[in-house]
């Protein structure tokens, strides 16, 4: 490294800890929230290598077995080893949660951005997003479920669709304020185009809060897709969901209370860490707080 | 560099105007009526010369800027009849797309507000790579470096290392030198500055100035200069336009109006700047300031007459009925006054 970039870095952290070391003193929230995250979505990946049996194999000679060194969080009523069904069912939930997320702020973002700069769109389009709203996720998931099979991918569009209207609202108001900036009649009068204008000048004031927005929603759709699967509405039940566990595993919570309590903690351990990077990145990507430092 | 040719061209045809707006009459729809913010307005932009368009605050300098650019909100304002000729173009029929060709490119805009014309989210570097890139079509690397060598002409020191800052990390001086640089990055053929200089310190000001003349010495073009101060106009412009509530009241060569303003108007704003390099041999009394009384009438429902009458101390019975017409009192000095010849001479401190 040469003098002066060392010198450089030396005001910006000081020289006895590591950059890491700088980042998780000043945000510790997205530290520990992406730690946890990290661990559950690792476990969710690797699944089948975290001594996992098949977790829809049904064995009727062991059933509702407690915790033991062969089955570590017990069986359920049909024999099926419960730790490799709630390591499964973080698939779904992260597969769900991250899917709603991305949804929901690509749409909301695109429509988001066209309706707050340009007028006509505008009045016509806040209307039918007021609409969307109206609608209940898990209500609009109970119908679609009930007009056609059950499916994960159901489950997702049941809960992005309301979720949209959300996205669009914050980004709409964003672009609002911004384009009254004088950097935006500015960029015009160097004869920018207003597509380019929306994706070089609107898009990055909007992307921190969108991010931010991201993960609020990424966490309630976890959430949702559970109540669903709890309800039968959601996850078909050979697919293992921790929505799902806990609703089989709900006639016998007062013999066997970790059948429901522990896919409930990886719920909310789950949730909370989504919420806690959440949080962290609200205070991290504001751009007058982080570019300050 | 393209500078040389460009400064030559201008040379070869030096008779047109390179801008000529006629009759531009620009008006805004409010609840409470329509504004007519510029009201019948002409003037011409010699090739290479600087205009000076002078005025209070409202009487509508902004908003005949903004008509040249074609930059007037759509949502309330119009520009409802005139012609404003570009290079023997006619800007106000060009198709939106042809007009931002022209917009950077041919004719630049320079803020007042140096310190909210930047994006907050984009390096300094890329905002004036964004317009060369825009109209010169060439790679991000290259308009980049286009963009390190523009920073150094507007001499921002270590301009490789600044291209990569953002806004907040310059002061209002170089946010404005910024500015100067993404619209003077595609040699422009116009330039039209408004208030350039209003929000920043006095011994930035000249500095700003200076830069902005000198990157017009550099490229050959022309300069709108909009102000309210006279006393940037006259270090700075060659010709002057004085504007009040929407029209034009006096136009002249520089020397000739500081000489002589023949619009009372006029003299009002030369009576309210403070001197202070009065000659010695004067009086020892010092003139006492003087203000023109009253504010700009509120452009919506203006009575016939002429529209300074109100505030005028020279005003006839005439001068209430029916505005008076624009007259040439000496050669290429023209005065829209009734009583512009029967003004007492000026005492000049």
């Amino acid at each position: 490294m040469t003098t002066a970039t060392a010198t450089a870095t030396v005001t910006v952290a000081p020289p006895a800890r590591g950059r890491f070391g700088e980042f998780v003193r000043r945000h510790p929230t997205v530290a520990i929230g992406g730690a946890l995250l990290l661990a559950i979505v690792i476990a969710s990946i690797a699944a089948p290598w975290l001594a996992t049996v098949d977790p829809i194999t049904i064995d009727p000679s062991h059933r509702l077995r407690s915790p033991s060194a062969d089955n570590w969080f017990g069986t359920d009523r049909f024999g099926r080893d419960l730790y490799s069904r709630v390591i499964y069912g973080g698939r779904v939930s992260l597969v769900v949660g991250l899917s709603v997320a991305a949804l929901a702020t690509l749409i909301g973002l695109t429509i988001g951005l066209v309706s707050g700069y340009l007028r006509a769109v505008d009045a016509v389009v806040m209307r039918v997003m007021d609409g969307m709203m109206a609608i209940p996720a898990i209500m609009l998931a109970i119908a679609l479920i009930a007009l056609s099979k059950a499916s994960i991918f159901i489950v997702i569009v049941a809960v992005t669709l309301p979720e949209v209207p959300r996205v669009v609202r914050l980004v709409r108001s964003i672009v609002l304020t911004i384009r009254e900036q004088p950097y935006i009649e500015a960029a015009t009068a160097i004869g920018t185009s207003v597509p380019r204008i929306m994706l070089r000048h609107l898009l990055p004031n909007a992307l921190p809060p969108l991010i931010v927005q991201a993960t609020y929603i990424c966490a309630s759709a976890v959430l949702i897709e559970a109540a669903l699967s709890f309800l039968g509405a959601g996850t078909p039940p050979e697919i293992p969901s921790w929505g799902n566990i806990m609703a089989e595993a709900r006639p016998y919570f007062q013999l066997k209370p970790w059948m429901v309590l522990l896919p409930g903690l990886f719920l909310a351990v789950t949730v909370l860490a989504i919420n806690l990077v959440g949080d962290g990145l609200r205070d991290m990507l504001d751009p007058r707080l982080a570019r300050r430092m | 560099m393209s500078v040389a040719a460009t400064a030559a061209s201008v040379g070869a045809h030096q008779s047109a105007p390179i801008l000529a707006v006629s009759d531009l009459r620009t008006h805004f729809y409010t609840r409470d009526g329509v504004v007519k913010a510029v009201d019948g307005l002409s003037l011409s932009l010699d090739r290479g010369e600087t205009l000076g368009v002078v005025g209070e605050s409202g009487c509508g300098k902004s908003v005949t800027a903004l008509s040249v650019m074609r930059l007037v909100p759509p949502t309330s304002g119009r520009i409802v009849a005139g012609s404003i000729r570009f290079d023997d173009r006619e800007l106000l029929t060009l198709e939106p797309s042809a007009m931002r060709a022209i917009r950077g490119n041919r004719i630049s805009m320079i803020f007042q507000e140096p310190m909210t014309s930047l994006n907050p989210v984009m390096s300094v570097g890329q905002q004036i790579a964004e317009s060369v890139a825009l109209h010169q079509h060439l790679p991000r690397r290259a308009a980049l470096d286009r963009a390190i060598e523009m920073l150094a002409l507007v001499k921002i020191p270590e301009s490789r290392r600044r291209a990569a800052e953002y806004p907040h990390q310059l002061s209002g001086g170089m946010r404005q030198r910024v500015m100067i640089a993404i619209a003077m990055a595609c040699t422009p053929t116009i330039l039209i500055a408004d208030e350039p200089t209003t929000a920043l310190d006095v011994t930035i000001q000249a500095q700003i100035l200076d830069l902005m003349l000198e990157m017009k010495e550099r490229t050959g073009a022309a300069v709108m200069l909009i102000t309210h101060d006279l006393g940037v106009i006259a270090e700075t412009a060659q010709h002057v336009v004085v504007m009040y509530a929407g029209r034009k009241v006096e136009e002249a060569p520089v020397k000739a109006l500081f000489a002589r303003p023949r619009h009372p108007y006029t003299r009002g704003l030369m009576t309210s700047i403070p001197r202070l390099n009065r000659a010695p041999d004067e009086s020892a009394r010092p003139r006492r300031l003087t203000e023109i009384p009253g504010m700009v009438p509120s452009l919506i429902d203006m009575a016939g007459g002429c529209t300074f009458a109100p505030r005028c101390a020279y005003a006839s019975e005439q001068c209430r009925v029916a505005y008076p017409p624009e007259v040439e009192a000496a050669p290429g000095h023209f005065v829209a006054c009734w009583n512009a010849d029967a003004l007492p001479e000026m005492v000049r401190a």
